[in-house]
């Protein structure tokens, strides 16, 4: 498929602790299409931080460890790239949003120089270029270049966030991973935030992975929804597909925990029970000791990829292919 | 009684955490065998660390002497199993007074706060401004040297840091809501402190304690090393080193056993401290 | 800047007066009589007594607490009682020595101790790093009067290669400055080693990684410059440890520094000695703790800023209320 811009095959990651091994990420396949927004839905816990440092190729070492998998960015395995050749696509091609604005800025470097250093390390301009360019993107995303030399500490969390796009932004990258990038803002912040994102991936055309567990998020931000758990993607499919015919007995749990205001049910019903532990995962269906339909089967057969219906596609062995 | 059992399922998981560190377990066993040598070395030595031989002066190691011999004709490794009473005991004792002080200061600073903090912490400021060293030098120097005086010397000389952990943990621990519950059930200051604060301390204060222990026999040494601490013919090692110093150019391995016997219990302490260290926070271990 | 230097020099002062005052609290609470000490077991009782009166021995605490200090204030630090030459010129003559000997110890200690940190907390658990943190742990747990010893032995007797003591020479400053930097560089090096662990954990670093920054890079201008905070912190204690630990190696390789001074005067008694030596020690180390917490400051935009805010008086609230304008413009 040339259209995909990224495609994840079977991947696989596990951490390994002194006296634990944890199956993080197992066995997972994703595109991204040109332009499209896919939002990675899931608890705390279900591998989707993993998903994005593994893209990036910045997983904690020595304690990740890749098992298996391939990660093709324009048909190329990047995977397989070199640690040099993978610097100039990583921050360039692909730049990541982490999560948390107070920690994610150097403290003692100012907020304009970290941004330029981006830019300056992957276009061959002068460092009074680079800075003029960091002051163009300080400006884009609503903070004014009178900042360029302050300090992240004289930031609020919202204006380090603004600070951490820009920078992500600075090269114009294909792809743009954002790991819950709203999660540790107030939730006006949040909106501002992500109005801001969305006009700038409109602008620059860039396709984004947004990992979050906020489904108003995902309704209102993507074109496409992963739902992980457990390291796995249980469902898959268009915004539209997912939250019109939710398949899988977890995403149904998801949304069933969400309160609604065309509802007259009094109590919310959250998921059952605990995320399973990653270093000790259920045999057969991970979710089934959690799930209100399991049968026997479940316990013992690992349920395989079906597809309900076109490019939505559950990981469920009571879904019914081509259905609906 | 529950807080017995609390302290005690902590005191496990410590051990549990500690176990897994093997450095640190080895440093325990060291530990634990230097003790055993100091409290029976009577037993052990095979010669009165006094016991003099002209015929034997500086002799080379042998079946009966199996270290040698000293210039006086002592049989060395007598000489330096005595030696360890005196300096585990510089350290275990100057830093008991050390702790006692510390933790006594450093908590009613850190609880009573306002000027009583204030008034602790420019004390201890005025102490740290002089270097720890030369204090305990000073000291032992003004009081004349004896054991007794240069354990006193070294236990003065520590007293800040172990004030200061404590009235950090103690700051941690004043808010919390179980303090709030002890007052409200008109709990005195005093049953407080030693029934909430201090064991809530106790993690920093055991890693201070076991690091605390070897920084003092290493002082002490110098400070026998020097002429300021235990007195001949008591055998201590610093002052053994001391000894051994006249007859370096000859004899130099006569330096060599008293300075690997203090190296070994400071390194002991110092790797059960960072096991400690570790076990205690996990967070910590990289 | 200036302000803030200021300000930690005028709370230099009391600490100082407190300094003079416990050192003659305790020369004055333990047995022993000055005058007794200089005229020695065969002097009359009426001779001591004259001395007493005449070294003012005999006025109360407060009264000789406050001479002390004036006399300090007008540089007069006392007499030695033994040389009976002024204290303060005896040691402007040793002064540059033990400035010398532990500048370049500590000197020594840094140049090694950062590289070796960094070495080690780069290849986290390789044999490498467990190789240096193993050396460090011996060096730091070496009594380093022994070590000297050891040194002077093999290099001074042995082999011949440097003298064993006075430093008249520059080679004569070899062995003791190593001697000296050995302990502390393996603490220096133990320091450095578990901040840039800590700080290679942060998010701010995986931001650097994910900008598609060299390792290099990413460890000398992200990693190095926030873990050399708080090391700056401890080599203001290694400088003090240095001080302290002079007062040995100057007595055995003969240099005649202020600590050899010290140590003379505390085994004579020679009281005026051990009062402003210690007094002075003690400046010296509070200098060195102003000098380092200024470095600090100007490495640490969060601290510096603080003083600089100081001086504008409301500057965090000004910052904040210029944010909240700029999220309701956007």
């Amino acid at each position: 498929m040339a259209d995909n811009l990224l495609e994840i095959r079977n991947l696989a990651v596990e951490y390994h602790t002194d006296d634990a091994q944890i199956y993080a990420v197992n066995n997972i396949n994703l595109t991204v299409r040109q332009g499209e927004t896919i939002g990675i839905v899931g608890e705390t816990g279900a591998g989707k931080t993993t998903i994005a440092k593994s893209i990036m190729r910045i997983l904690p070492n020595p304690q990740a460890k890749l098992i298996s998998g391939e990660i093709f960015y324009r048909d190329e395995n990047i995977l397989k790239l070199s640690e040099k050749e993978m610097r100039r696509i990583r921050g360039n091609k692909i730049a990541m949003i982490f999560q948390d604005p107070m920690t994610a800025l150097n403290p003692i470097e100012k907020v304009g120089f970290q941004i330029a250093e981006t830019i300056k390390l992957h276009n061959k301009i002068s460092s009074v270029e680079a800075e003029k360019r960091a002051c163009d993107m300080l400006e884009m995303v609503g903070i004014p270049m009178e900042r360029f030399s302050e300090y992240p500490h004289q930031f609020s969390g919202g204006m380090k966030q603004r600070v951490v796009i820009a920078m992500a932004l600075a090269c114009n990258p294909e792809l743009l991973l954002a790991d819950e990038p709203t999660t540790a803002l107030d939730v006006t912040i949040q909106a501002q935030v992500l109005d801001m994102m969305r006009s700038l991936k409109e602008k620059l055309n860039t396709s984004v992975v947004l990992i979050t567990h906020d489904l108003g998020i995902v309704a209102d931000f993507c074109d496409t929804v992963a739902v992980t758990y457990a390291g796995e993607i249980v469902e898959r499919g268009t915004v539209e597909q997912l939250f019109d015919n939710p398949s899988h007995p977890y995403t149904l749990g998801l949304f069933g925990s969400l309160p609604r205001l065309d509802s007259t049910e009094r109590r919310l019903k959250p998921v059952r029970g605990l995320m399973p532990d990653p270093t000790n995962l259920p045999s057969g269906c991970r979710f089934h000791d959690r799930c209100p339909d399991a049968t026997d089967k479940c316990a013992e057969v690992a349920p395989e990829d079906v597809e309900v219906a076109p490019g939505h596609i559950v990981k469920c062995i009571n879904a019914v292919g081509g259905a609906v | 009684m529950k807080i017995k059992s609390r302290k005690k399922s902590r005191l496990h998981e410590i051990w549990q955490q500690l176990k897994k560190n093997r450095l640190a377990v080895v440093a325990l066993f060291i530990i634990i065998l230097l003790i055993l040598v100091a409290l029976f070395a009577s037993f052990i030595a095979p010669y009165p660390y006094s016991q003099q031989n002209a015929k034997l002066s500086n002799a080379p190691p042998s079946a009966e002497h199996l270290l040698g011999n000293d210039k006086l004709g002592r049989d060395i490794l007598s000489r330096l199993i005595y030696g360890s009473q005196q300096s585990l005991s510089m350290g275990v004792i100057a830093v008991a007074i050390a702790a006692t002080l510390g933790i006594l200061l450093g908590a009613v600073a850190g609880y009573f706060g306002g000027w009583v903090d204030s008034l602790c912490m420019r004390l201890l400021d005025i102490y740290q401004a002089i270097p720890m060293f030369l204090l305990s030098v000073a000291l032992a120097a003004i009081m004349g040297p004896s054991l007794r005086n240069a354990i006193i010397a070294l236990g003065i000389g520590t007293v800040p840091g172990f004030a200061r952990i404590m009235r950090a943990s103690v700051l941690t621990v004043r808010e919390k809501e179980y303090i709030e519950a002890a007052r409200a059930i008109n709990a005195g200051n005093g049953r407080i402190i030693v029934k909430h604060i201090i064991p809530n301390a106790i993690g920093p204060l055991i890693v201070q304690i076991t690091m605390g222990i070897g920084g003092c026999v290493l002082a002490g040494s110098a400070l026998s090393f020097i002429g300021l601490g235990v007195q001949p013919p008591i055998p201590e090692w610093g002052a053994l080193i001391s000894d051994a110093r006249s007859v370096m150019r000859q004899y130099p391995t006569q330096a060599l056993y008293p300075g690997i016997c203090v190296m070994v219990s400071v390194l002991a302490c110092n790797l059960l401290g960072d096991g400690l260290r570790d076990a205690l926070d996990p967070r910590l271990k990289n | 800047m200036a302000r803030y230097i200021g300000k930690r020099l005028l709370l230099l002062i009391p600490v100082l007066l407190g300094i003079a005052l416990v050192v003659m609290i305790i020369i004055d609470i333990t047995p022993g009589d000055p005058a007794r000490m200089m005229l020695g077991a065969q002097a009359t009782q009426e001779q001591v007594d004259a001395l007493r009166d005449q070294l003012g021995l005999n006025d109360p605490l407060p009264v000789r607490y406050v001479r002390y200090i004036w006399n300090v204030v007008r540089g007069d630090f006392g007499t030695s009682l033994m040389s009976k030459r002024p204290v303060i010129s005896e040691m402007m003559e040793r002064f540059p020595y033990t400035v010398k000997l532990v500048t370049l110890g500590t000197a020594f200690s840094i140049l090694i101790g950062i590289p070796l940190g960094i070495f080690a907390a780069t290849h986290q658990r390789t044999w490498k790093d467990n190789t240096v943190i193993f050396i460090s742990l011996i060096a730091a747990s070496m009594p380093s009067f022994w070590f000297a010893l050891l040194l002077i032995r093999f290099f001074g007797v042995k082999l011949r290669w440097l003298p064993i003591s006075g430093v008249e020479t520059w080679q004569g400053w070899v062995l003791p400055c190593a001697a000296m930097a050995l302990g502390l560089a393996a603490l220096i090096a133990r320091q450095v080693r578990s901040d840039m662990l800590e700080v290679i954990r942060q998010d701010y670093i995986t931001t650097a990684r994910a900008k598609g920054l060299s390792e290099g890079k990413v460890i000398y201008r992200h990693a190095l410059k926030n873990a050399m905070i708080p090391v700056i912190m401890v080599i203001g204690g290694i400088f003090g440890s240095s001080l302290g630990g002079s007062l040995i190696t100057e007595v055995i390789y003969s240099i005649p520094g202020l600590g050899q001074y010290i140590m003379t005067g505390l085994n004579n008694r020679d009281y005026p000695i051990i009062q402003s030596g210690i007094l002075i020690i003690s400046t010296m180390f509070a200098v060195i703790i102003l000098i380092v917490d200024v470095v600090f400051a100007l490495v640490d935009p969060r601290i510096r800023l603080q003083y600089a805010r100081k001086r504008k008086g409301k500057g965090e609230k000004q910052s904040e209320d210029k944010e909240s304008k700029e999220v309701a413009a956007s």
